[in-house]
């Protein structure tokens, strides 16, 4: 599948973890619960990447202090109206440092991506049946912002100049 | 006023392209309507019940006279010939066709206008006090804090998706005329024990199906904080607001939910965390802000004129105007007037194109070319020369502008109802107009004094009738249009919602029962006792007993 990383449409190698199925290797993603209750064995894996995903309701500071098991975290969108997930990129990237790849994932449209990566997402899974060239664009919608966020650390005051 | 410099005009005109392939992606069915919804309405465009209507931003109600006769142009040019202002200091065209929408938008920006975040589930126009800058009572100018959080605010990364729509307010008098504890979050500029000027900062208010009065977060922060204070708490209320029915969705309901003092904690400890320093307010931004909102060039003028003495004495008409739409002004020999648009016949706030442009070479002559809009509906020209009034007061009567009735009975805010809105369950517009109709004296109605009346014609409350005195609230029962009336609400330093008279009454009705509830209130009042003084003082009861004696 491809998706956006890093303003790149690249084939995604990540593998999303459902809750009870089995652990594969490689690079794998999964739910908090899960990363709850196989916290060991998750990180007793070798040679292969970890990512733990959040819902909407689940929030930075739940995985705070875990993010060094981090490759990935990945912040799911109910609809794209629940607008949660930006403030949970936000203190995961301006508060608790997180240097990983923070995707998004579930309703990831086209119109609203230029304030998911003001907010500090570099990945995106856009929705199935959206294309991914076209989500692409939305990185050129807007060249000035007024505030500070996780990809500018001035307010448009301190840049006036 | 505040002029926009290279970066605003910009992003306005990135965020104009924006929105013409949004339009055009939805003209060729690429979206949905459904997903274009809510992009619309962070634009200010709703689907009404005959057309699209579109909101367009004054931001804190300031407009030059330039911007005025623009928005005549576009009555004009894309409407019929005429537009609404609204109780949030914007205005409102009932007819825009979304086709033409692109280019509309283009036209505001060549006058630094737009209809950005006028709706939709995020931070809308920021409303302050009409008479900012030239008010007596003012401890600070509130305009510049307005302007920042302004800029802050249009397309925030993190909060263009909150549970709900969000509304602020400032002030910066003693007393409040922005109604402050009727929004979402509100500043008011207060001065510490020590003497320093910061913000007391309040939440949780508004009307709606649930009206709250704010409380208070924080009794005073400084000045420099005031963007990162706000940043917490509209990460609080982003992550913890209700989601799940959107009736309950409001920061009020937050606030109610975990009581003011755990919301303090959560903001608190947000805050003591905050994302970035950068967001710390410098003297040198404050005083940018502020060099955009310096005193015009006021002539030294003598603090009283004869000849408007005169008139005052001479002309009753005149007399009734001068005490209820004109205002005094910090500076001696200058006036602020306020220009009812509460005439009878026509909707509360509605304007002609005509009106609109020969109000436009008004503010040129008499008031250094400056307008402002108020959440009453009405427009002030905030600095006219004493002398002057006589002359602008002829020519506002022969704009048909002359309604000597601020704060008084038929100045009533009245949402547009049944007759443009789809949620409504009545018509408000007629019956404000019935309610000019019935009370056409003058002379009566100037005798009633201050009496603010606010009619909505469903529970979201849009005509704030919690903060009338009088309250008229539209309600269906069985298919037919029925009014509740409420008495006590008040928007200011007293502010408190509305209760409940009783049963409601048919259209037929209504009328009949307000003039009941103001013969209560001629027969109990004591002298120079308005309305609400007299109501908070004997009560409900009597105005009960004698409304429903009949039924
Ligand atoms: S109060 Fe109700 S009827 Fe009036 S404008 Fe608001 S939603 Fe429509």
């Amino acid at each position: 599948m491809q998706i956006i990383k890093d303003r790149a449409i690249v084939e995604d190698d990540w593998h999303h973890v459902e809750n009870g199925e089995a652990l594969p290797d490689g690079k794998i993603i999964v739910t908090l619960d899960r990363w709850r209750e196989e916290r060991d064995a998750l990180i007793g894996r070798k040679n292969s990447g970890l990512g733990i995903q959040l819902s909407s309701d689940q929030e930075a500071k739940d995985i705070a202090d875990d993010l060094e098991h981090f490759e990935v975290v990945s912040l799911h969108f109910p609809v794209f109206r629940d607008g949660r997930p930006f403030t949970t990129a936000r203190l995961l990237r301006e508060r608790h440092g997180f240097a990983g790849e923070l995707r998004a994932v579930g309703d990831v449209l086209r119109d609203q991506i230029f304030y998911m990566h003001r907010c500090g997402f570099n990945s995106f899974v856009v929705r199935e049946d959206r294309s991914v060239e076209d989500a692409l664009k939305a990185f050129d919608d807007f060249t000035i912002t007024y505030q500070s966020a996780a990809d500018e650390e001035l307010p448009l005051w301190r840049r006036r100049g | 006023m505040y002029q926009y410099d290279k970066f605003d005009h910009q992003l306005l005109t990135e965020r104009n392209r924006q929105l013409r392939d949004q339009v055009e992606r939805r003209l060729r069915g690429e979206i949905s309507e459904t997903e274009f919804r809510p992009l619309r309405l962070m634009n200010g465009l709703y689907l009404q019940l005959h057309a699209y209507m579109l909101r367009v931003a004054i931001p804190y109600g300031m407009l030059s006279s330039a911007q005025m006769r623009q928005l005549a142009y576009i009555a004009r040019r894309y409407d019929r010939d005429y537009a609404h202002f609204t109780t949030r200091q914007n205005i409102q065209y009932n007819w825009p066709k979304l086709e033409e929408l692109p280019d509309l938008l283009d036209d505001l920006a060549k006058v630094e206008m737009h209809a950005i975040q006028t709706s939709g589930n995020c931070i809308r126009n920021i409303s302050t006090d009409q008479f900012a800058g030239v008010a007596g009572d003012e401890i600070e100018d509130p305009r510049p804090y307005a302007e920042i959080m302004r800029q802050w605010s249009t397309f925030h990364p993190e909060f263009s998706y909150l549970p709900r729509k969000f509304k602020i307010a400032f002030t910066g008098a003693t007393e409040d005329r922005a109604a402050v504890a009727f929004h979402d979050l509100g500043f008011k500029l207060v001065k510490n024990d020590a003497g320093e000027i910061g913000f007391q900062v309040l939440a949780g208010g508004g009307m709606g199906r649930t009206p709250m009065v704010a409380k208070v977060v924080r009794e005073w922060i400084p000045k420099k904080h005031l963007l990162s204070y706000a940043e917490s708490i509209m990460r609080i209320y982003n992550a913890y607001g209700r989601r799940d029915n959107m009736y309950k969705a409001r920061i009020k309901i937050l606030v109610h939910e975990l009581g003011i003092e755990e919301f303090r904690r959560e903001v608190d400890e947000d805050f003591e965390n905050t994302l970035s320093q950068s967001l710390t307010l410098d003297d040198a931004e404050i005083a940018r802000m502020q060099a955009y909102f310096t005193a015009p060039d006021y002539e030294d003028l003598p603090a009283t004129d004869d000849s408007v003495d005169m008139l005052l004495e001479s002309n009753k008409r005149f007399r009734q105007w001068y005490e209820r739409n004109v205002t005094p002004h910090k500076v001696p020999g200058y006036s602020i007037v306020t220009i009812s648009l509460k005439v009878a016949g026509v909707a509360p706030g509605d304007t002609t194109a005509d009106q609109m442009d020969a109000i436009a070479d008004l503010a040129d002559e008499y008031s250094f070319g400056e307008l402002r809009t108020t959440h009453k509906q009405n427009l002030v020209l905030s600095d006219v020369p004493l002398a002057k009034l006589p002359e602008l007061w002829n020519k506002l009567k022969a704009l048909s502008l002359g309604a000597a009735n601020v704060e008084a009975l038929t100045d009533i805010i009245c949402c547009p109802g049944l007759d443009y809105c789809q949620l409504a369950n009545a018509r408000s517009i007629p019956i404000s107009q019935q309610i000019s109709d019935k009370f056409d004296d003058l002379d009566y109605v100037h005798d009633l004094g201050d009496l603010r009346l606010n009619i909505s014609g469903c529970i979201n409350a849009c005509g704030h009738h919690h903060a009338g005195h009088i309250g008229i609230l539209g309600v269906d029962k069985k298919g037919e249009e029925f009014y509740q009336i409420t008495l006590g609400g008040s928007p200011g330093n007293d502010a408190s919602i509305g209760k409940i008279m009783g049963r409601a009454f048919s259209g037929d009705d209504i009328v009949p029962a307000i003039e009941k509830v103001i013969d209560v209130y001629l027969e109990n009042r004591q002298p120079e006792e308005p309305f609400l003084a007299c109501y908070r003082r004997i009560g409900m009861d009597p105005f009960k007993e004698r409304v429903y004696a009949d039924h």
